[in-house]
């Protein structure tokens, strides 16, 4: 079976590809994120945030630990669980020792598994993850472990900032609950019913649904039931074209209230609202774009923008990701060590250029920051989305989010 | 083409369960039964080969991508116990080997159990549940070939992927189940920590289904299955059920799909619920095909062109998915016995001796082809480049050259070599077709 | 009441549009034995034309000229990549077909970016046509319902009257015969998939507005198109029509009214289990209709296939 010998090849070529940069001296990040497929806008756009970051916090100011350069790899994970596992034991072999993920919980659940798996079984070659955008409470609660730390707010502190802000509204009785059945949806879901109920007894929850993820090629039917419903509000933590699809439908048939939702901005969606959606669609997010907050964050998104005229700076942990890391490198005095990487992370206090004081919880992982409610308009937008002349303008903001909130994370340290 | 129009020739009217199936008049679609004794020589080159690569691969990420081609490999030739062999077109086989591995994800979570049987033989619980599906939905589906069987298979495998979402009991939602290997019965002392154990384990399986299927395709059962592919009717004369044949066949392929998904719960510990739906079903026939359904060992070089497509490929280039589909387009087209129809029309010329006389019109027009689809490849990434890089970054690196993608100067050399490489292997195609012709007509040169 | 009311105008629009690409599919289907993956793609490419039209010229031209353009574009498919690889049999076609579908793909990717498109529906039917209890129904959908009439009734019309509909349902059956008759049996083949995948980008240029234009929007329709067709039996366009309202209206209803199995159960007498949270049968006491509401068409296909193999309206039996 001469067929076999390809394996040679193949392997061979693996070879070529694991040992290239295996010794170079700069410190190499996995960004392993969909870079092709439905999903690979925002893991393209999520890639080009974080190389800028890399150059511009630490690379153009020389570098970390006497000149080592943040180098950040991007690996398509096609956001396929297998794939994405796959992917970490190539950057693995590259060198690398951080990784970085955001996009979908299923991945990041396969990935801290595995993390945890391989750190434990292979303590010479041991890696962090750095969860930039999966928010499901489980990382850092039921699933939680030493070597993942998430730099956006989980959906339940999202949730919690959400409801102080709608519980202060003494306009709405009514709320109106939609997302997509899996477990971030479900989570949504819960947090909302019972955090409305203690914060707003009076609040009616006239409608909490789920609907299959990806599949629904006309929402109509949904947002005819919240149309009639009645609802004051809506509160979606769809994201994608889901949101984009939902949003529409619902503005559309004749809703006018508030759309809250997690994921309501950026890649294409602002610009496809447009006017429609201004006044309506509301956006929960760590990290304030309008108004600027900082002359740094000005100058910061003036030079994104420079380089890249279409790209948006929708998420702001990404810097902040960065920023932190490269402080907790420079606070460790290694970049090899990870255990002394993470020990220096954990319970550290960071000043963002985007407001406000960040701190890594050391019991979990999770970091408190302020959260914003922004809305979607193209009134005071000093830094538009999509290249639109619509942006989101920072309405209320909950300092420190959930501080104090309680994990149930028991987390085992080496 | 020729002025006759091949269409007419299909049978028009035709009982929508013969319209799509593998065509046995065509030699690119039929399994060819080989012969009745079987050749050692291949399988123990196989294995020593398997069995040595580690050793020359060390790294662990060549074992992954090595496990994962091994995976797919038992996969695509389950898939192509129904496709090749059986004429049966499935959209929706991804199930078996999903429900397959997720039962094994939980018989790894029943620890006490677990940790009474060795980890070796997980394969064969994924293989039993496999086939405990395959018996239930193959009861009804069997009954009919073609279309009909075609769009059950498309329709029960939408509705198993729907279920993985909203039954979370067994399928775990979109996070899936996960478990730990390691807690298995040591097996000689080996706890499967490694990759390298993982990848002995799973060469192991290879080797064992290849053999066991290899040994089924010479069965009666499977030499029936070869019968009701091409011809129910005079099957049924012979005494057989085309239908029962059907059956078994699908059985014994939902097996092998299911040991397929266990070998995938020990190497990744974690299943999800794009192990059963319609893209993986799809991606398998796409290998299936790729490698060649003409042939048994025609899915394994599918399975092992695939997979580097898929993971070495999209470490280079995030068009991967295009060359991906340029190539199932060129295969289906000038190729339809995929890779393996390809090596095995060069068989005749070996056996006249005239296989050496291929060489050089090969080397002149495959050698400039090549360079003028590579050019293709530059033209394609400049352009992706142009388009979508970042203001001022206008540096970028392809063929381990790097230049400035806003210059003139590249996009002049990668056209032009585009250009002179397909004209020349416009230009010396004639000479090949007439090499190739000399090669395969028997007698002396003239 | 009036919902319901709302629901069957809503569930009309979905059916409709689905019809429009089923019937050219079906066409398709029947006469040469092609299973045409690639069928949602030319919907996606009738919504980027007409995007990219309407750019330059408005709505109207880019509903004028896109289908055209998808037309030319499929026809030059059938007779440059489908001819071909038919001389090989139907798995190589459906391979083929399968292989477009993932070209055209990233394609539109390569060329439009990867972000959804602004594109939206003339100002002209940007008004609410009327509103029942509160619910409105957008003119626009109102300009979809008479677009998809009258597309089926034009193509009853060509099919059954017209001389051309005799020679194209004669060739559906007996292909050799028509051709020993004189007539240009391929020529014919290729018209009938340019004005099938037509259809299909009209579809895609009438829907880009309301439901997205994306580089997934082709595959979030999958494969309900072919569930549609073999509902109706192949080769009906009767049969597609009705399997496309069907499935319009019950998805649509099924998501609108929240059916819960639990009550179901209840109903015919099961009574709930207690410590339902530590039964393994949980999930499915607590389905409800809008969880399932897509999957349905799937399970009337099964079903149908099992007790009636020819489909609704299928002249064929097994």
């Amino acid at each position: 079976m001469k067929n076999i010998t390809k394996l040679g090849a193949v392997s061979a070529l693996s070879l070529i590809i694991g040992a290239s940069a295996a010794f170079a001296e700069d410190i190499k990040v996995a960004f392993i994120d969909p870079l092709s497929g439905p999903f690979a806008s925002t893991g393209t756009n999520g890639l080009h945030q974080f190389e800028f970051a890399a150059d511009y916090m630490v690379n153009e100011k020389g570098g970390l630990l006497d000149g080592k350069k943040i180098e950040v790899v991007g690996f398509d994970n096609k956001i396929s669980p297998k794939e994405s596992l796959i992917q970490l034991q190539v950057a693995i072999d590259q060198g690398v020792r951080f990784v970085v993920q955001g996009n979908s919980s299923g991945v990041a659940n396969a990935l801290t598994e595995a993390i945890d798996k391989h750190n434990r079984r292979n303590p010479d070659s041991r890696v962090l993850f750095l969860n930039y955008a999966a928010v499901d409470p489980a990382l850092t609660n039921d699933k939680c472990n030493f070597w993942h730390f998430r730099f956006d707010a989980n959906s339940d502190i999202k949730m919690d900032a959400l409801t102080d802000v709608i519980a202060a509204d003494d306009e709405v009785k009514k709320i109106y609950v939609i997302g997509q059945d899996y477990s971030f949806g479900k989570a949504v879901s819960a947090a909302a019913n019972s955090m409305l109920k203690a914060k707003r007894p009076d609040i009616e929850i006239v409608g909490d649904e789920l609907h299959p993820i990806g599949k629904v090629k006309d929402f109509t039917p949904y947002s005819r039931k919240i149309v009639s419903s009645g609802a004051d509000a809506v509160i979606t933590g769809n994201w994608g074209a889901d949101m984009l699809g939902l949003g529409r439908s619902i503005i559309e048939n004749g809703f006018t209230g508030p759309i809250y939702t997690y994921y309501g901005a950026g890649s294409g969606m602002t610009a496809a609202f447009g006017d429609s959606g201004k006044g309506i669609i509301r956006l929960i997010s760590e990290g304030q774009v309008n108004p600027p907050p900082t002359p740094e964050a000005s100058a910061y998104y003036d030079a994104f923008s420079a380089k890249y005229p279409e790209g948006n700076i929708d998420q702001t942990r990404i810097s902040n990701t960065i920023g932190m890391l490269a402080a907790a490198i420079e606070k460790a005095g290694t970049a090899d060590d990870v255990v002394a990487v993470a020990n220096a992370l954990e319970g550290m206090e960071y000043e963002s250029m985007w407001g406000g004081t960040l701190f890594m919880r050391p019991n979990d992982h999770q970091l408190i920051q302020d959260m914003h409610i922004a809305a979607h308009t193209n009134e005071g937008i000093t830094y538009t989305f999509d290249s639109s002349d619509y942006g989101v303008l920072v309405e209320s903001t909950v300092e420190m989010a959930s501080k104090d909130s309680e994990s149930s994370c028991e987390m085992k340290r080496p | 083409m020729t002025n006759k129009d091949p269409r007419t020739d299909i049978p028009k009217g035709a009982k929508p369960s013969e319209q799509i199936m593998t065509d046995p008049s065509k030699a690119s679609e039929r399994m060819r039964a080989g012969s009745m004794t079987l050749t050692l020589v291949p399988w123990v080159v196989a294995a020593v080969l398997l069995a040595i690569l580690p050793q020359l691969f060390t790294n662990n990420s060549a074992l992954t991508i090595m496990n994962q081609m091994s995976i797919t490999i038992v996969f695509a030739l389950a898939y192509n116990m129904l496709l090749g062999q059986g004429g049966m077109l499935s959209f929706g086989h991804a199930v078996y080997a999903g429900v397959g591995g997720f039962a094994c994800m939980h018989i790894m979570n029943m620890s006490d159990f677990f940790a009474s049987i060795p980890l070796v033989i997980l394969p064969v619980f994924g293989g039993l549940f496999g086939m405990g599906l395959a018996m239930i939905v193959g009861s009804f589906s069997t009954r009919s070939a073609g279309t009909v069987f075609a769009m059950i298979s498309l329709g029960v495998g939408e509705l198993i992927a729907a279920c993985s979402v909203i039954i979370v009991a067994f399928f775990g939602g979109e996070e899936g189940v996960s478990g730990d290997r390691t807690y298995a019965q040591p097996f000689f002392g080996v706890e499967f920590l490694q990759q390298e154990e993982v990848y002995y384990l799973t060469a192991a399986w290879v080797i064992i289904s290849a053999a066991l299927m290899y040994l089924w395709s010479r069965t009666p059962v499977g030499r029936m299955a070869n019968a009701v592919r091409d011809n129910p009717e005079r099957a049924e004369f012979l005494g057989y059920s085309s239908r029962w044949v059907r059956y078994y066949s699908f059985v014994a392929s939902g097996f092998f799909a299911g040991v397929a998904g266990g070998l995938f719960a020990i190497n990744y510990e974690i299943l999800t619920e794009e192990n059963l739906n319609t893209a993986s079903s799809g991606v398998i026939l796409l290998v299936t095909f790729l490698g060649g359904v003409g042939f048994f060992f025609g899915p394994i070089i599918g399975a092992i062109a695939f997979t580097l497509l898929q993971t070495v490929l999209s470490l280079s280039t995030e068009l991967w998915a295009f060359y991906a589909g340029s190539l199932f387009l060129a295969t289906v087209m000038f190729f339809p016995g995929g890779l393996a129809g390809l090596i095995m029309m060069h068989v005749p010329a070996f056996k006249l001796g005239k296989a050496g006389k291929l060489v050089m019109p090969y080397i002149k027009t495959l050698l400039p082809g090549a360079i003028g689809i590579l050019g293709l490849a530059a033209l394609v990434e400049m352009t992706f480049h142009y388009r979508h890089a970042a203001t001022g970054d206008d540096e970028m690196t392809i063929f381990w050259t790097t230049f400035d993608s806003h210059s003139l100067m590249p996009w002049i050399i990668a056209g032009a070599l585009t250009l002179i490489g397909l004209g020349i292997a416009r230009a010396t195609a004639p000479a090949l077709k007439d090499a190739w012709s000399e090669a395969n007509s028997a007698g002396g040169a003239s | 009441m009036d919902l319901i009311l709302v629901n069957l105008i809503d569930g009309l629009v979905t059916g409709l549009l689905l019809f429009m690409l089923s019937a050219g599919l079906t066409l398709i289907f029947s006469m040469m034995g092609v299973l045409n993956f690639a069928h949602a793609s030319f919907y996606m490419l009738g919504a980027y034309f007409a995007y990219q039209i309407s750019i330059a010229l408005g709505f109207w031209m880019g509903l004028l000229i896109a289908p055209l353009l998808v037309g030319v574009i499929g026809a030059g498919v059938e007779r440059y990549g489908l001819r071909r690889v038919h001389q090989y049999g139907h798995v190589p076609e459906l391979i083929f077909t399968f292989g477009l579908a993932l070209l055209i793909e990233e394609l539109v990717q390569f060329i439009w970016g990867k972000n959804q498109m602004p594109y939206n529906g003339p100002e002209i039917l940007n008004f609410t046509a009327f509103a029942i209890s509160g619910n409105s129904i957008p003119a626009y959908k109102i300009f979809m319902i008479f677009i998809s009439v009258g597309i089926f009734l034009g193509l009853l019309y060509v099919l059954t009257k017209t001389r051309v509909g005799m020679i194209i349902q004669a060739a559906l059956s007996y292909p050799r015969t028509v051709e020993a008759l004189g007539h240009n049996v391929p020529l014919i083949f290729m018209g009938v998939f340019g004005v099938g995948t037509a259809l299909a980008g009209v579809a895609g240029v009438i829907a880009g507005p309301v439901l997205g234009t994306f580089p997934g929007m082709a595959f979030v329709l999958g494969s309900i198109v072919f569930v549609t067709i073999v509902i109706g039996g192949l080769g009906s366009l009767w049969g597609a029509l009705v399997a496309s309202l069907l499935i319009g209206w019950i998805t649509t209803f099924a998501k609108s009214y929240n059916i819960e199995m639990e009550d179901i159960l209840n109903g015919i007498g099961i009574s709930t289990p207690e410590n339902l949270d530590d039964n393994i049968f949980r999930d499915f006491w607590s389905l409800t209709s809008p969880q399932i509401a897509d999957i349905l068409p799937y399970i009337l296909m099964v079903l149908i296939l099992i007790f009636r193999p020819a489909g609704l309206f299928g002249k064929r039996i097994q």
